[in-house]
């Protein structure tokens, strides 16, 4: 398998015809990307990319029946540019804030899934990605349903101080109901995971999957390189790292990933609706 | 600079040298004048304290740590090591006995007070271990109806290879969650630094109470102000930014309750800080008396819930 450098610069998948693949430079061209769930055709450097495409690539008819899209975050703490760097994310990605949350199906299962968008705000979590986020386990609990989330991000959001912080409680407290109930959560922390995100709901699934390459971690990178001050051992915090030392149970192509959900919701999901109570 | 004394209470700090020379060749009057100079200075200096300025009190060398506070209303303490798979962290201490006769869990970072302590405690940034051994405890006091007391004061979680080795973030997260769902009830005190999931994965409790100069963030000032403006230094101006101190994140409704402490800080009168903050604990867990235990968990899970600003 190859293990993709770092991504050099702006990752988020770009537009135009050719894009230059960021870790063998590869010059690839648009339709054979898109046909290639976004994986270098070259080295299989996995592109990130945004909540639409991961949509159309695990739903049933690339399908969702999004929920709460108008919530709209607030600037509680009146946060130095907070109010800008909102107008431009949200310009950007034509969303409110970096979550996007609904119901669908995976091969016939129905499923709540929510992803998030790492191109607004850097993928932070404030009070809107934590409250979507508990809408979306609450919901699992009350349907029924498997609940996926896809999480990459940087952390908690500076810019709502500690409003951010308690997202994490308030997330993690909804999946120890959810845990209670036999309703199966799939984590899929994918490049880049770190912080907030990484200490709470990412790293709480009943499984938890990845991509080739992704980088997931707590801290970062160059706080530990400050910290240790010492270069960090080659592929230090990839999925494969996190593997290796047994924070995650795989490491899967995202070629593979939806069907490898759907072979393991089809095992848990028959005990899931054979519970009628708890 | 004289030594225990920050910069912003140096004229206090000349004061009390002054009163030290006074009482030496025992000049009586002006002993009594240079007191009352003091407790005037004392007034000016702490009645409005910035946000930067609690920060450097939250971090006060010489302020209480949670083995402090044990040492001064905890009876019968003994301390639990390890977390039963990898080892026993220094930086975050945990264990049983009794405040005013009530059995109770204790749990909290400790920073340590000298150079060498400081070492082993790891400056009170704990491992996975730590937070292992942490919820291994309070699942302890949840299994015998107990109690939890929880006292926090760290700079963060550790940041370093062999913690991501261990999985730093996971064994955040499997507190946040698992502490969540505790059939006790938990009183969690931010004594001195809450520096974001470090300080939260103890601090999941049914009353979130801070001590007057304890500050509480996602980051800390210095992270903030290099993310933000490129320039570390400038922890002053970002400390303010993101509303860290008691008093506001009581008006958030983030923290429940705050905490007095002694004129001029808790290092100021260990004795004093520590009364006052039992005091605070037992009122805080009286009203949560009568409480069952699926009523504390749903009211845990609620008050996080209710955090959050969105339209």
């Amino acid at each position: 398998m190859p293990t993709p450098a770092r991504p050099v610069g702006r990752s988020q998948t770009p537009d135009g015809m050719w894009y230059r693949c960021n870790s063998c430079g590869e010059i690839l061209y648009r339709k054979t990307l898109e046909s290639n769930f976004f994986i270098c055709t070259r080295c299989g450097y996995h592109f990130r990319i945004n909540p639409d495409r991961y949509i159309q690539i695990l739903l049933d008819e690339g399908r969702i029946e999004e929920l709460d899209a108008d919530m709209t975050p607030a600037d509680p703490l009146q946060f130095p540019e907070y109010d800008r760097q909102l107008k431009k994310s949200q310009e950007k990605t034509g969303r409110k804030d970096g979550l996007v949350y609904g119901r669908g199906e995976m091969g016939g299962i129905p499923v709540i899934l929510a992803v998030m968008d790492f191109g607004f705000v850097g993928g932070s979590m404030g009070s809107v990605v934590g409250e979507k986020i508990a809408r979306a386990i609450r919901l699992a609990r009350a349907e029924r349903r498997p609940l996926l989330i896809v999480a990459t991000s940087g952390g908690a959001r500076m810019q709502e101080g500690a409003y951010s912080l308690m997202q994490m409680a308030k997330t993690s407290a909804e999946l120890g109901l959810l845990r209670n109930e036999r309703v199966p959560y799939i984590a899929i922390p994918v490049d880049p995971c770190t912080g907030g995100v990484t200490a709470s709901f990412a790293m709480l699934g009943d499984v938890i999957i990845s991509e080739p390459g992704a980088l997931i971690g707590f801290a970062g990178r160059r706080t530990i390189e400050g910290t240790i001050g010492e270069k960090l051992p080659e592929g230090f915090q990839t999925a494969e790292f996190c593997r290796k030392h047994g924070t995650l149970d795989a490491v899967v192509p995202r070629r593979d990933l939806r069907d490898t959900l759907i072979r393991i919701l089809s095992i848990l999901w028959p005990v899931t609706q054979a519970t009628t109570s708890y | 600079m004289a030594e225990g004394w920050l910069d912003f209470e140096q004229p206090l700090a000349d004061l009390v040298t002054r009163l030290d020379e006074l009482t030496a060749i025992g000049a009586k009057d002006e002993v009594k004048r240079v007191q009352e100079q003091i407790e005037k200075q004392k007034e000016k200096i702490y009645a409005d304290l910035t946000p930067w300025q609690r920060v450097l009190l939250a971090r006060h060398p010489r302020r209480p740590y949670p083995l402090d506070y044990i040492e001064r209303f905890v009876t019968d303490f003994t301390e639990l090591h390890g977390d039963r798979g990898f080892a026993d962290d220094p930086a975050l201490v945990a264990g049983l006995g009794r405040i005013e006769g009530i059995g109770f869990a204790v749990v909290g970072h400790q920073k340590g007070r000298d150079t060498k302590e400081k070492l082993r405690r790891n400056f009170g940034m704990p491992h996975p271990e730590g937070y292992r051994k942490a919820l291994r405890v309070m699942e302890l006091a949840a299994r015998f109806g107990l109690p939890i007391l929880t006292l926090v004061d760290t700079p963060g979680a550790y940041p370093g290879v062999g913690a991501e080795e261990r999985g730093q973030g996971e064994a955040i997260a499997r507190n946040l969650r698992d502490m969540a769902m505790l059939e006790v009830p938990i009183v969690a005190v931010v004594t001195g630094e809450g520096g974001s999931g470090g300080a939260l994965a103890i601090a999941v409790g049914n009353r979130v109470l801070m001590q007057e100069n304890a500050v509480y963030s996602v980051i800390t000032p210095e992270g903030c102000a290099s993310i933000l403006w490129h320039d570390g230094s400038r922890g002053e101006e970002s400390a303010k930014a993101m509303r860290m101190t008691a008093r506001e994140l009581r008006e958030f409704g983030i923290v429940d309750d705050v905490v007095p402490e002694p004129l001029g800080g808790a290092h100021q009168d260990w004795d004093e800080a520590a009364h006052l903050l039992k005091d605070a604990v037992l009122a805080n867990y009286r009203a949560l008396s009568g409480q069952t235990g699926s009523d504390l968990v749903a009211g845990r899970v609620a008050r996080f819930a209710a955090i959050g600003v969105y339209s």
